[in-house]
């Protein structure tokens, strides 16, 4: 290998975000002076056309061997440039990328000398960790044609429909006995109106009914192997105790069932029996047995549904399965929780009856809900001649979550305007911080609301305390009046935010996918990249990213289902090119390597020596810095390489 | 006499630390200009033999961030790197050493105010702890 392979440094102004701190002139002086460099220049966006073509031009021009571009982090850009190299004929793993944005000019903007000063060791340890690269071959693999959706609401629904009608084999995955999410328990849909199920449930019947979909309802994700391509997958099935393919959801089984429970669908505002549908329209429509609360599997006796099913489809033989299936790629769509209003003591949920959640809400005013549709108060079944709506009840809440929840304000204005609907005697209050109403027709939708008579308050109660007939108590200042309100209502509604589930931590370790600040799944670029993860292969829909609506949600499926197909579509991609291997003549056949592998991809010859399967290794290093041999070595990241990167970051280097 | 300026350098994982340093350049945290950071794929990948280069070639201080314990993108090499390092803090001391001036970290790619926090706080000990005394 020659010791001075000719190398192009370009450094990257991008526009000020570097230039506005770093003397991007000096670094560029200080790059010529490097023995290796040929050419050094500095411009306005690297990453343009005109960048990019300098660069390639360079490569012509002066035969250039290694190419180091020092600009924004190589997250964002590096497969950009090694792109430009192959393009001019040179291996892609011949380029180094130095950050000086974000871990540079970005986190030092008021040390501008001392940035300076920071970017030139790191441009001369990459050209000289350059020197020592080596050209790599990108080994490619075969995709698995199927596609796992994990969640099945309007997100999970929209993108394994876009899927299977596209020829995708998909395994849709939902932790509850039916699909339909929290869209499912909605009376109306903003701003439209629409009845929420009638426009849902013919969704989830065509994913019944699409031969390409495999549902697994009542099941959880226990455990993900593998990576882009041919991701393993195993699922928990858990007993249903009826029979899918026998029951008719006929009902009789539920109208014998002598145990009465809760109903946590309509969140214990009714009763459902211990064998039950969650509703109606529930998909897959088939009973299920509440094992928590069925006598016959509590207490061993009972088994009256088993007598009056004429179908015989209650066996109580049921075992938990573990279903194993490989997947090409995954779309992960499991929604939001409800951010429990509980926590806001102030407010009494939980604790006074007549405070409900506006989920609660959609239950009570929902025509197949517990009540009918008639809005009721929980303590006295009156109907209430007031009601007050709270807003950002756990969001915009440094106690709670800062950020804001973006459709709450919208569901008030709905839910206000469905009781005026209704109602029209009744008062409707709702006390904002800020009213946001940015969408199409949102706008509009909130003057109705006005004009039918609701009064919009700005200010935030501090406390709600009860009075006589379980009426509340409400103090709040109107902070456009200066006036403090003193106000008895008959109902309140807490318009409580959106929350990341609280599985999601478990699933992302599972899928080793990043989490934002705020809980939910991050994603690749918020901008250009907004349905795509950290993990090549695993997408996102909905408000697993942040709360949306049902537009943004059924937008965003589509977005991830299109990442989907553009991979599914390939015969083959490529493999991990940053693998370990092994250097026979120093292996002493000890097999500590093989004891850290995470992949099992090292074992041993015939010959005793320890060998790598390249297309199951992932590339990690482990079994390298184990070696006591020195004998494994990491491709990009030898010993020489790292070790040259160090040398020349600390010689002559001064903070 | 001149203020002690530590030279520190970091060796972070491509999946959760670097990303967790780059957080701290997009929400344009600031943290002394003391750190060179060297990208790997895991943190497991630093052998005992590159953090001795490292102070031998005149690092005041090494860093090995990571991936939270559970959070490893290779299933546990986070694991491996967290035995290994609490082995070479007592080779450190061995050789007269502070074994503070090696430190480890778990960064996630979210936590960039920990990161630059951790990057202060690490380049405020080096300097009251000053230069590696030669003995």
């Amino acid at each position: 290998m020659k010791k001075h392979p000719r190398t192009g440094v370009y450094i990257c102004e991008c526009g000020h975000n570097i230039g506005g701190v770093v003397d991007v002139k000096k670094v560029t002086e200080y790059a010529k002076t490097l023995p290796p460099v040929v050419v050094a220049r500095y411009n306005k966006y690297t990453c343009s056309e005109l960048g990019q073509s300098s660069i390639a031009k360079d490569i012509r021009d002066h035969k250039l061997e290694r190419v180091v571009v020092a600009s924004c982090s190589p997250s964002l850009h590096e497969h950009i440039f090694q792109k430009v190299l192959e393009g001019s004929g040179l291996n892609p793993y011949l380029f180094e990328m130095v950050n000086i944005r974000e871990q540079c000019s970005w986190v030092h903007h008021n040390e501008p000398e001392k940035a300076t000063e920071k970017a030139k060791d790191l441009v001369r340890a990459a050209v000289m960790r350059a020197t020592l690269l080596e050209p790599l071959e990108k080994p490619t693999k075969s995709v698995e044609k199927s596609a796992l959706v994990i969640g099945g609401g309007i997100g999970g629904i929209s993108a394994a429909l876009y899927l299977a009608n596209n020829g995708v084999k998909t395994y849709l995955v939902e932790k509850e006995p039916s699909i339909g999410g929290h869209m499912a328990m909605l009376d109306k849909t903003f701003p439209t109106l629409d009845c929420s199920l009638c426009i849902l449930s013919p969704r989830m019947v065509e994913v019944r009914q699409n031969p390409n979909i495999e549902l697994l309802a009542n099941s959880d994700v226990v455990e993900i192997s593998g990576s882009v391509g041919d991701f393993r997958v195993k699922i928990k099935k858990r007993p249903r105790f009826v029979d899918p393919d026998k029951c008719v959801a006929c009902g009789a089984c539920s109208a014998k069932c002598p145990t009465k429970v809760k109903d946590d669908f309509n969140f214990g505002f009714s009763e459902r029996k211990a064998i039950y549908i969650p509703f109606p329209q529930a998909v897959p429509n088939c009973y299920l047995i509440d094992k928590n609360n069925c006598l016959y599997l509590n207490k061993g006796v009972c088994r009256i549904c088993e007598k009056t099913c004429e179908r015989k489809a209650i066996d109580f033989n049921q075992k938990e399965e573990v279903i194993e299936l490989k997947a090409g790629a995954i779309v992960v769509a499991t929604g939001f929780d409800l951010f429990d209003a509980s926590e806001k003591k102030q407010y009494g949920y939980k604790c006074y009856p007549n405070v409900i959640s506006n989920l609660d809400f959609e239950r009570l005013i929902n025509a197949s809900g517990p009540t009918d549709g008639k809005l009721k108060r929980p303590s006295d079944g009156k109907s209430p001649q007031s009601v007050a709506f709270i807003q950002c009840v756990g969001s915009r809440d440094k106690n709670t979550a800062s950020y804001c929840s973006r459709v709450c304000c919208m569901i008030t204005v709905k839910q206000a305007l469905l009781i005026k609907e209704k109602y029209p005697e009744t008062e409707v209050f709702v006390y904002y911080t800020d009213m946001r109403t940015p969408g199409k027709n949102f706008e509009e939708f909130y003057e109705k609301a006005r004009s039918k008579g609701v009064v919009f308050i700005r200010g935030k109660p501090g406390e709600i305390t009860e009075s006589a007939e379980s009426r509340l108590r409400i103090l709040a200042e109107d902070i456009d009046s200066g006036i403090l309100l003193d106000n008895e209502i008959d109902l309140v509604v807490l318009a409580a935010g959106l929350r990341p589930p609280k599985e999601l931590r478990d699933l992302a370790q599972k899928l080793h996918a990043s989490l934002s600040p705020d809980g939910f799944l991050a994603e690749a670029h918020p901008k250009l990249h907004p349905t795509e993860t950290n993990i090549d292969g695993v997408f996102l829909a909905g408000c697993v990213q942040f709360p949306k609506d049902i537009p943004d949600t059924v937008a965003t499926a589509g977005n991830a289902a299109a990442g989907v197909l553009n991979l599914l579509n390939k015969d083959r991609i490529e493999a991990e090119s940053i693998t370990a291997w092994v250097d026979i003549k120093k292996c002493s056949g000890c097999g500590s390597c093989i004891l850290v592998c995470p992949y099992d991809a090292i074992s041993l010859d015939e010959d005793g020596k320890a060998v790598v399967d390249e297309i199951v290794c992932k590339g990690c290093g482990s079994c390298v810095a184990t070696c006591l041999s020195g004998a494994i070595q990491q491709r990009h990241y030898t010993d020489k390489q790292l070790i040259s990167q160090l040398k020349a970051l600390l010689k002559d280097g001064k903070v | 006499m001149e203020k002690f300026e530590p030279r520190i350098v970091g060796f972070l994982c491509r999946w959760c630390s670097y990303a967790g340093a780059d957080n701290a350049g997009v929400s344009r945290m600031e943290y002394p200009p003391n750190l060179r950071v060297i990208k790997v794929m895991c943190s497991s990948r630093i052998n005992p033999t590159i953090i001795l280069k490292a102070f031998n070639e005149g690092a005041d201080g090494v860093l090995i961030a990571g991936c939270h314990p559970g959070d490893c993108h290779y299933v546990k090499g986070n694991y491996f790197t967290r035995r290994r390092i609490a082995l070479v803090k007592k080779l450190l001391e061995y050789v007269g050493i502070e074994p503070k001036r090696l430190r480890i970290e778990w960064v996630s790619a979210s936590e960039g105010n920990k990161f630059a926090a951790l990057v202060k706080e690490m380049t405020n000990e080096l300097r009251e702890l000053g230069p590696i005394k030669n003995g």
